[in-house]
């Protein structure tokens, strides 16, 4: 063994080099430390922002929707122009016309343009009012009566600014005549300004006014109803089955590989088995909240099964153990300890899978229920429509007032799906249980 | 301090090839479960090799060994709660009364009535105490009415020396009680199904020495009612609480017979070297 070198440092010395050599790289570290901390809050920033710009962009064009401007006009209903006959024939638009004409202060020409103008200022819920009232009571007749309401889309957009004087006429719905006449109404206080109830309150309409998505809600409601009757009693059960019964074998391997598969699939294929399987070969009726729920009931199936059988894994065999240690048959020990164990993870899973289900278009879209409900569905088995078609319909419609529509019905879509994950977050939180 | 008083004679001992030599009748208080040609398999690795012992009735009988070894595996042969490991296969008789309760026509859950079990770590029902102790006997209909089922809750509670501490508090939940508490709650549970048989797999390893000697106690006490079969890690408990012992060694029975012959006249080396500590 040779003699190693005698060396020369002193222990204080290596303890210097090493301390000067640590504070060197000092400052490389913690700037690198800030820069990581820098690229993660910009990402955390980009995110909310598109977040903030989608939300703003939404809140922006739907919020005009809740103000509506109204009208209350006092009717003559002269009994020379009704038909006691043949009530239903009786042109009542015009009468409404002539009424404001009256109001304004104007007479009308022989060729009726000024009344035929106005006319497109009024909404077409008026004459359903009156004749609504002359049916309820026919001596009405002869007298006059009030109707009130919102104005026509087009006059309500000018006064929300979305038709603008200083544009060329020709480009416009409203003429200058039309849109002296609203000036004048509005200064004389004919005019009112309100919260929008009848969004709330009323259904899908031609005329945008008096649109509104009540229609969708419920039917939103209803077609939720029957998926989640399907969808988590079947998924539930299928869990437990899978998770504490099935010998483990090939057969049940190719059931799990297939069920997680299930849950990737494009939802608008389960359209297309909706509309093979049950509108063509099982007669379910088109359009109805049945046929929606029992095509989202497929879709939100395999999401249920997966969560089921992650919350039945998450028990501790200990308490299956206790329960057959004191004689439980299997059937006993799942559902007196491991199910009610497992709920909270259930509940969870199957109010998420149902949000997810509220929110689907496509494979709705394929099953005919784009048709056009101006009600709200008395059955399930009745045509109905559902929030994101109503969406869908009233952003291809033509008329310039379903723009905010569309927009505002998607605010009520938003506030449904956080309602209803707040829920699932709620009852996660009030029901979890320490072993 | 309980004496260990055994009245049975019989001490059987592995020979070095490994076979055991057939237990001879005894004389005292008369054999509850004979076990014979017990073999347990996991998938293809052999656990237990030809086990035959006799578990006598009104007396403690503890398996000690090292890790390992098998012997909660044959206690949990004895209430078939191997059948819930797929993989795990048992051959063999174990014959309780006459009756062989491997035999696959024999209902586990009839069974495990009449042998009850305590585990390891406590394991109470996440329920209300008064919940834990009546579900055995809600579902084996042992009560016709609120007032019998009270009635069982009561007695299984006292028995288990739990009731003085929990009578005012039924309705709170068992996982609020304290460990030893919950361990005595899991005996009154097992009780309560009226079985002829406990068996203990190392009761008090989770509690700490007071809860320890009040569980001790309580073993004791049922001894005389029961046949109770006690895994065990410590010797000194093996040797306080019970009557025999069996000493298992990597999967056979290497020694069964009194527990102060055991301790003090250990016939084969094994057991020697594991008692004075060489091992295990």
């Amino acid at each position: 063994m040779t003699d190693l070198p005698i060396p020369t440092t002193t222990a204080s010395d290596r303890a210097r080099d090493i301390r000067a050599a640590v504070e060197s790289r000092l400052k490389t570290r913690h700037a690198s430390e800030r820069r990581f901390k820098l690229y993660g809050q910009l990402a955390i920033a980009i995110a909310l922002s598109f977040l903030v710009v989608l939300l703003g962009r939404i809140v922006t064009q739907g919020a005009s929707t809740f103000v509506v401007h109204s009208i209350s006009v006092q009717v003559p209903l002269d009994p020379a122009k009704i038909d006691r006959t043949a009530l239903e024939g009786v042109n009542y638009d015009i009468m409404v016309a002539d009424a404001v004409l009256a109001k304004l202060g104007e007479k009308d020409d022989d060729y009726g343009t000024k009344s035929d103008a106005i006319k497109d200022l009024m909404s077409p819920d008026f004459g359903f009012q009156l004749l609504n009232m002359i049916k309820a009571d026919s001596s009405l007749i002869g007298k006059t009566v009030t109707v009130s309401g919102p104005l026509r889309a087009n006059a309500d957009l000018y006064f929300k600014g979305e038709i603008k004087r200083s544009s060329p006429e020709e480009e416009r719905t409203l003429s200058n005549q039309q849109l002296d006449w609203l000036d004048a109404l509005k200064s004389s206080g004919a005019v009112t300004t309100g919260f929008n109830f009848g969004f709330f309150t009323k259904s899908d309409s031609t005329e945008p006014e008096q649109a509104g998505v009540l229609g969708a809600v419920v039917g939103s409601a209803m077609m939720l109803l029957v998926t989640a009757f399907l969808a988590v009693p079947i998924g539930v059960m299928a869990a437990v089955y899978l998770e504490e019964f099935a010998p483990k074998n090939n057969w049940t391997d190719v059931i799990e590989v297939n069920i997680n598969n299930l849950a990737a699939v494009p939802s608008i294929v389960y359209g297309l088995l909706g509309l093979g399987l049950f509108i063509n070969t099982l007669g379910v009726p088109r359009s109805s909240p049945l046929l929606g729920g029992l095509v989202l009931a497929l879709m939100a199936l395999p999401t249920v099964i997966i969560a089921t059988r992650s919350s039945l894994k998450a028990v501790p065999p200990s308490i299956r153990e206790a329960a057959l240690g004191v004689g439980a048959s299997r059937t006993q020990a799942v559902f007196h300890h491991v199910l009610p164990l497992s709920m909270p993870g259930v509940m969870t899973g199957s109010i998420l899978a149902l949000a997810h289900a509220l929110g689907e278009t496509a494979p709705l879209l394929m099953i005919g229920m784009v048709s056009f409900v101006p009600g709200v569905p008395h059955g399930f088995d009745q045509a109905a429509t559902v929030l994101p078609v109503q969406v869908f319909i009233w952003e291809n419609a033509s008329e310039r007032a379903f723009h905010e529509r569309t927009a505002a019905a998607i605010m009520v879509l938003l506030v449904f799906m956080i309602l209803m994950n707040a829920v699932a977050i709620v009852v996660r939180r009030r029901f979890e249980r320490r072993w | 301090m309980p004496m260990n008083r055994d009245d049975s004679a019989s001490h059987e001992a592995v020979t070095a090839s490994g076979e055991q030599t057939a237990p001879a009748a005894t004389s005292g208080p008369s054999v509850k479960i004979r076990a014979r040609d017990i073999n347990v398999f996991y998938g293809e690795k052999q656990a237990l090799f030809d086990v035959a012992i006799d578990i006598p009735e009104k007396a403690v009988t503890s398996f000690i060994g090292p890790s390992g070894c098998g012997k909660s595996t044959f206690l949990r042969c004895m209430n078939r709660m191997n059948d819930t490991i797929p993989i795990c296969r048992v051959t063999g008789a174990i014959e309780m009364d006459g009756e062989d309760v491997n035999d696959r026509s024999i209902d586990p859950v009839v069974l495990r009535a009449r042998v009850g079990m305590v585990f390891q770590k406590p394991n109470p029902f996440p329920k209300s105490i008064y919940e834990n102790v009546a579900y055995g006997p809600r579902i084996h209909g042992l009560a016709t009415g609120k007032e019998e089922l009270d009635a069982i809750v009561e007695s299984s509670l006292r028995r288990a020396g739990l009731w003085d501490e929990v009578s005012d508090r039924l309705l709170q939940p068992g996982t609020g009680l304290s460990g030893g508490q919950q361990q005595r709650l899991v005996i009154a549970r097992a009780i309560a199904v009226g079985p002829e048989v406990i068996l203990m797999d190392e009761p008090c390893s989770a509690l700490d020495p007071i809860a320890t000697a009040k569980i001790e106690e309580l073993i004791d006490e049922l001894r005389e009612q029961f046949c109770i079969v006690i895994v065990t890690h410590s010797m000194a408990q093996a040797a306080r609480v019970s009557q025999r012992t069996a000493f298992f060694h990597m999967g056979r029975l290497v020694e069964s017979g009194p527990t102060d012959e055991i301790f003090t006249n250990p016939r084969d080396s094994r057991t020697q070297d594991y008692i004075t500590g060489r091992f295990g």
